[in-house]
């Protein structure tokens, strides 16, 4: 909940944090969360550990199999399975 | 202590971690596909085979190195002359026995130092793992994937508020279960 011009609440901090981390929060969001981190704790511990998430993703640069592709995969596993049994 | 094998749960838990071991070996999304496709049938093949000696992560792993190199030989690049580093005992040696005896190389000493990252890559997927599959599916699609957000929504069906919901959720959870593991 907003409350008012500048100052933005923790869940939205949090929200703005979130998107950042995407690349996707707007200048005047991240101008805003900047300003909640200048007092609020909570938010600052939230963005600090948020951004050391971001910061080991980003180092293992993971890659992934899309999840419809799993469930293919899946399938072959489990008639192969069943043609064992 | 003697190790199991849970094939049902192989592409829950496993199929990521091998896909990044095969794509950090195989610049080819559809190729490193495939092969870990060509792993899980062969370990499910192999099942007699094994001993419990190794975790069955370590197992299917040695059986994908087997795979990778397979498939260098195929092709018969001098790219894979260079990037092959598994030592092999025995060329003859029976697959599952090699399976089992292979998998503890102390030679193959620079696989495990690039095991490290792997290493925290699975942490990063067991944890993925813990999460509730909704959060997970969406975590996954924007952060490891790299989809655009417009996308993934169309996909699943969701708005972007509750898009970005999952997220907060996930990514909460994915940190409290890194720092508990990991960091």
């Amino acid at each position: 909940m907003k409350k008012g011009f500048l100052f933005i609440s923790c869940e939205e901090a949090k929200h703005i944090c979130d998107k950042a981390q995407y690349g996707e929060a707007t200048l005047w969001e991240k101008f805003e969360l900047k300003l909640r981190l200048s007092w609020c704790h909570i938010t600052r511990s939230y963005v600090k550990k948020n951004q050391k998430l971001s910061e080991v993703l980003r180092k293992t640069n993971l890659k992934g199999i899309h999840p419809k592709d799993l469930e293919i995969l899946k399938l072959s596993i489990q008639e192969e399975l069943k043609k064992q049994h | 202590m003697k190790h199991e094998l849970n094939p049902e749960k192989w592409v829950d838990f496993y199929s990521d971690y091998l896909f990044n071991y095969t794509i950090n070996r195989i610049n080819d999304h559809e190729i490193a596909k495939d092969l870990v496709q060509e792993t899980f049938l062969a370990g499910l093949g192999a099942l007699k085979n094994f001993k419990g000696e190794a975790h069955e992560r370590t197992w299917l792993i040695s059986i994908l190195k087997r795979k990778i190199i397979d498939y260098y030989r195929k092709i018969n690049s001098n790219k894979g002359k260079a990037e092959v580093r598994v030592q092999f005992n025995n060329e003859d040696d029976n697959e599952g026995e090699w399976l089992e005896t292979n998998v503890a190389d102390p030679f193959d000493k620079t696989a495990e130092d690039e095991f490290e990252n792997q290493e925290l890559g699975a942490a990063i997927y067991g944890c993925l793992a813990k999460l509730n599959p909704k959060q997970a599916e969406v975590f996954k699609m924007k952060t490891i994937l790299g989809m655009e957000t417009e996308d993934i929504c169309k996909e699943l069906d969701i708005t972007t508020s509750n898009f970005w919901v999952l997220i907060h959720r996930a990514r909460t959870a994915m940190a409290e279960c890194l720092e508990k593991h990991w960091f």
